[in-house]
C-alpha cells in the first residue's frame, strides 16, 4: 500500500490504482462495468458475484475480469 | 421406428433441457452484432455458443453481444475455443460458470493451431475434472469412436465430432466414422465444424447426428441471414430424411413407371 493509502492492482494485465477500501463492487464500476455481467478471477481464484460487495480490493491483487463476447 | 408427425414433436435432449432446434451457431465473425442477431433469429437455433474473454477496461462502452442476444431467450453455450490445455480450458470454464450461472459448456481443447484439431488427451483429462466440478460439459473431439466411447464414460454430456477442419467449410469428411459414433453413443453426437454449405448440414444429420453447430458457414456466406435460413431448412431436412429412412442403392436403373400395359 502507498503512502496515500491506495492499492496498486492489475485488472486485466493494466496497471491501476484504487483507493484502499475499496470492494470489488465499486472496482467493477468505476471501470464503467455492470458487476452482474462480468466474472472475476482474483489471484487465479474465481471471485462469486454474491461476495462482490463484500470483498475489499488489497494491494498487489492480480484481476481478470471477463464476460461472453461472440465466438464459435 | 416411430417417426413423429411434425417437427416440433421432434426436439432432443442434452443434459435434461430440451431443445426443438437442432442447429446450434457460433457468434464469432460476423460483421457486426446486429447482423449476427440477425442470423441467429433466421437459423432458429436455440442455443449459440460464445467465447469468455477479457473486458476492455480501456472502453466499457464498446457494445456487447448480451444487448443483441438476449441470454434470457437463447442459451449461451460457453465454449474454450482458443484454449491449447486442459488447464487454460478448465479455467475458461470456471469463469464462464460465475458469468452466466449455468453448468452446460462447451468443452475444447486444441492440438496445433495448423489444424485446430482437438487434443484428445488434454480433452479426456478436462472432461474429467469439469464432470467432477459439476459441469455438464459438450465435447468437441475428433471422429474415433472409441475416444467418443471414452469422453461419454468421463461423463460428457453430449459428443461433438468435427467433419472436417475448424472453418474449412469442407463438408463431411467422415461419414463412416460419424456414423460409427452415432451408432455407439448413448448421449446427442453433434457434428461441430466443417459445414461449409445448407448440404454439408443435411448430410450430417442423414447420418443420424442429433443436432449440428457451426459458426463460419454462416458468418462468411455473403448473406449470413439468407444462409442461416437455409441451414435451418437443411438440418429439418436431414433429420427428416433421416427419421424417413432412405430407399436402398441399386448398382443399376429401376424404372419408376411400370412395364405392364406398354402400348
Amino acid at each position: 500500500m502507498s503512502v496515500d493509502g491506495s492499492c496498486s492492482v492489475r485488472i486485466n494485465g493494466e496497471h491501476r490504482r484504487v483507493p484502499g477500501t475499496t470492494t470489488l463492487a465499486e472496482m467493477i464500476n468505476s471501470l464503467g462495468l455492470d458487476p452482474h455481467r462480468v466474472a472475476v478471477e482474483r489471484n487465479l481464484e474465481i471471485v462469486p458475484r454474491s461476495t462482490f460487495e463484500s470483498v475489499c480490493v488489497e494491494d498487489g491483487d492480480d484481476y481478470e475480469i471477463v464476460h461472453f463476447v461472440g465466438g464459435g | 421406428m416411430n417417426a413423429p408427425q411434425s417437427l416440433t414433436a421432434d426436439g432432443w435432449t442434452v443434459a435434461g433441457r430440451t431443445f426443438s432446434s437442432r442447429l446450434i451457431v457460433g457468434t464469432g465473425k460476423y460483421k457486426s452484432l446486429q447482423e449476427n442477431a440477425a442470423a441467429v433469429a433466421a437459423s432458429g437455433a436455440e442455443i449459440v455458443t460464445v467465447a469468455v474473454r477479457r473486458v476492455n477496461i480501456s472502453d466499457p462502452s464498446q457494445p456487447r453481444l448480451t444487448d443483441f442476444i438476449d441470454p434470457a431467450k437463447v442459451t449461451y453455450l460457453p465454449n474454450t475455443a482458443g484454449c491449447f490445455t486442459a488447464d487454460e480450458a478448465i479455467r475458461t470454464l470456471r469463469l464462464a460458470r460465475e458469468a452466466g450461472g449455468w453448468n452446460l459448456v462447451k468443452l475444447e481443447v486444441l492440438g496445433e493451431a495448423r489444424t485446430l484439431y482437438p487434443d484428445m488427451r488434454e480433452t479426456l483429462k478436462a472432461t474429467a475434472t469439469l464432470v467432477a466440478e459439476g459441469f455438464e460439459p459438450m465435447v468437441y473431439c475428433v471422429d474415433d469412436p472409441i475416444a467418443a466411447k471414452q469422453l461419454e464414460e468421463a461423463g460428457a454430456v453430449a459428443i461433438m465430432p468435427l467433419g472436417a477442419p475448424i472453418g474449412s467449410g469442407l463438408g463431411i469428411q467422415n461419414r463412416v466414422t460419424i456414423r460409427l459414433i452415432v451408432e455407439g453413443a448413448s448421449v446427442p453426437v453433434l457434428v461441430d465444424a466443417g459445414v461449409g454449405t445448407a448440404s454439408d448440414a443435411a448430410v450430417a444429420m442423414e447420418l443420424g447426428c442429433d443436432g449440428v453447430l457451426m459458426n463460419t458457414a454462416i458468418a462468411e456466406a455473403k448473406n449470413p441471414v439468407l444462409m442461416a435460413k437455409a441451414m435451418k431448412a437443411a438440418v429439418e431436412a436431414g433429420r427428416m430424411s433421416y427419421l424417413a429412412g432412405r430407399m436402398q442403392k441399386r448398382m443399376y436403373a429401376d424404372p419408376s413407371s411400370p412395364l405392364a400395359g406398354l402400348i
